[in-house]
């Protein structure tokens, strides 16, 4: 694990960047754990000290924001995520079937990880794609449409490390700590690749194009 | 053919690069922008006003009245505050809109913060969409280098930077206040109100809080007039919105029309429910909003009506579930959620959420009695209006109305000793295995 003083080398730049976004530095407090996540892939001890170094803030402060948050784990995850959406449309629509599933095929519990350290799963809430039900999220990129089969050769080939893509999204995987870095404020540089809208985004434009109906045209 | 659809946000996601500033541009782009900065502050206030925008985000706050709530002259810094914190179980709306179209949002933003005199902006998006993390950042990034962002834009002495902050998994922090707290660097837990965000938000000065969607329709009401925009929909709920459709239909997705629309009007559109399966319940506008069932199809989906028919437009999330559904595991859920997602400062929300599990759970496994379902509804009484903000409220809507339309669904449960549903018949994967 690395230490406080190995942070601050690494880290201690970027972090300054983020400081300058905000006019009160607290405000930087989120994106400074985000990359601390990056970091170290998790939001360790020497992270919170970190962070409340940064800030002036005591450690217990940085902690009780860090334990707030879902998406900041306090202990190592694997190098891809997985999280199956377990909210009520996507349960009903397989989201419970793919969660059971995975937790059989990988032989690991709710908020465990593979003994290989490749994958992590854990059940999540909604995630906004309701019309893509049942949705898998992966270091939070969308794989939409899932059954318990595709859920399953999905995660052996995060293992094995094939080639994955999201269904909708950037156009290879991140990382676990590098999609940490994207939300610290770093984007990558696949902004400009990927998909755009699936098919539900556009289900109601295609109907309306055939129509020939638009906003202007009713206007009274 | 009456038109139906009105997709105006939507209308140009199907190019594939229309999430950049050369797509936005070419389509019309940035054409609203000039005008307003030619206008006073004020006039732009007017016409959101005149426009009788409502806040797109679940409240339905007419946006023009909250832009002018802004105290001017005194002397503090103003903020202009995004909620992208999209995370009511349903709603879809604002990620696709993100995703294809960041522009609308940036140039919304710019005529907002002039309209408002702010000069710092921020997007609070919710953490776990990195692809529509990576575009906005693009979007902001693009927009700059064009001169739509930073000093002097267009050449009008208005200064504006626009910072896109990530969330980190808390729904509570779509709540107003609670996003404030969790942008200044807290827990995100709701503040007390009064003071409301308009005098004391961001950093204790005045600040905007819009929806995406809100501050993305800026721009068309700019260019085309508020009197076009107001003749859409209906005299109170104006305009158009995205409506999404999700669950057991045939075509989900998103159907921007104006708002009245029905759900049976998108219904008849889009192919119905899936093949050979009926209506059982929906939500009109989220997990929040009491269920509707096959009773409801004609109900306008404008504020006062769907109000009127005991629920709430909300952010016009339509999750429709067939025959094959139990309402009970679907409520459950919901109140699962609702108990992760208590942020704990208020004792009812907090505490009322667990029991509300504790009792639903028993009822699920048929070891709840009729007297439970008494006990539920007082329990969730006893939650709304004592509740420190409307997640509290949230958990009694969908008990309450699933024990109103379903209450021998949930004393099946007991006679049966257990879910008399078969899970596997409501998945996606069961239709395309039996065709």
């Amino acid at each position: 694990m690395a230490s406080l003083d190995e942070l601050r080398s690494a880290l201690g730049a970027d972090a300054a960047e983020i400081i300058g976004r905000y006019p009160k530095s607290r405000s930087a407090l989120l994106p400074l754990l985000h990359l601390a996540q990056a970091g170290q892939g998790y939001v360790s001890e020497a992270g919170i000290a970190f962070c409340a170094e940064l800030l002036g803030l005591a450690e217990a402060e940085v902690t009780a924001v860090a334990s707030f948050y879902s998406m900041f784990k306090r202990r190592p995850v694997g190098e891809y995520h997985v999280g199956v959406c377990t909210n009520s449309l996507c349960a009903v629509m397989g989201g419970d079937a793919i969660f059971a599933g995975l937790q059989e095929h990988l032989g690991v519990g709710n908020d465990e990880t593979t003994p290989d350290g490749r994958v992590s799963l854990e059940h999540v809430e909604c995630n906004a794609a309701c019309d893509y039900a049942p949705v898998v999220m992966v270091n939070w990129e969308f794989f939409d449409n899932m059954t318990p089969q595709s859920a399953r050769d999905l995660v052996d080939g995060l293992r094995t490390g094939a080639k994955v893509a999201p269904t909708r999204g950037a156009p290879r995987l991140c990382t676990w700590r590098q999609a940490s870095r994207i939300l610290a404020g770093f984007p990558d540089d696949q902004a400009t690749g990927g998909h755009t809208a699936g098919a539900p985004s556009l289900a109601g434009l295609r109907i309306a194009r055939e129509q020939g109906w638009r906003p202007e045209s009713e206007v009274r | 053919m009456t038109t139906i659809l009105t997709p105006a946000l939507t209308a140009h996601w199907d190019e594939p690069d229309s999430f950049t500033l050369a797509a936005y541009r070419r389509d019309g782009g940035y054409r609203a922008l000039p005008k307003a900065l030619a206008m006073e502050p004020d006039e732009v206030i007017q016409t959101l006003k005149d426009s009788v925008l409502r806040g797109r985000g679940g409240a339905g706050f007419p946006t023009g009245v909250k832009w002018g709530f802004i105290p001017q002259g005194d002397g503090k810094p103003h903020y202009l505050v995004v909620n992208a914190d999209e995370s009511e179980p349903g709603a879809c709306k604002d990620t696709p809109t993100l995703l294809a179209r960041p522009q609308a949002l940036i140039e919304g933003m710019v005529i907002t913060a002039y309209a408002i005199r702010a000069h710092l902006a921020f997007i609070y998006v919710r953490g776990e969409v990195l692809h529509v993390i990576r575009r906005l950042h693009h979007a902001v990034a693009e927009a700059r280098e064009a001169g739509f962002l930073g000093r002097d834009i267009l050449r009008s002495g208005f200064d504006l930077e626009v910072v896109v902050h990530a969330g980190a998994g808390a729904y509570i922090c779509g709540e107003e206040t609670a996003l404030l707290d969790s942008l200044e660097g807290f827990r995100g837990q709701p503040r007390l109100k009064p003071p409301f965000p308009a005098t004391s938000g961001l950093y204790a000065c005045p600040t905007v809080i819009n929806n995406v969607e809100s501050i993305a329709t800026v721009p068309w009401i700019l260019l085309h007039g508020a009197g076009d925009f107001a003749s859409l929909g209906t005299r109170k709920s104006t305009g158009f919105g995205i409506f999404s459709l999700s669950g057991h239909v045939a075509t989900p997705g998103q159907y921007e029309a104006p708002l009245g629309t029905t759900l049976r009007a998108l219904l008849d559109l889009s192919g119905g429910m899936r093949a050979g399966r009926r209506l059982k319940f929906w939500t009109p506008g989220g997990s929040s909003t009491p269920l509707f069932t096959d009773e409801h199809l004609d109900v306008p989906l404008d504020y006062e009506s769907v109000a009127a028919a005991g629920s709430m437009l909300g952010t016009r999330s339509l999750q429709l579930f067939d025959e094959t559904t139990c309402v009970v595991r679907v409520v459950l859920r919901w109140i699962e959620f609702y108990r992760h997602e208590s942020c704990g400062k208020c004792t009812p929300c907090r505490e009322g959420s667990y029991w509300v599990v504790q009792l639903m759970e028993q009822l699920e496994r048929g070891e709840g009695t009729e007297a439970d379902l008494d006990k539920l509804l007082d329990i969730c009484a006893n939650i709304t209006g004592r509740a420190f903000c409307a997640l509290g409220d949230s958990i009694e809507a969908p008990v309450r109305s699933s024990i109103t339309f379903f209450r021998d669904e949930y004393l099946d449960h007991q006679r049966n000793g257990g879910c008399p549903f078969d899970p596997a018949a409501s998945t996606l994967f069961a239709m395309e295995s039996a065709r």
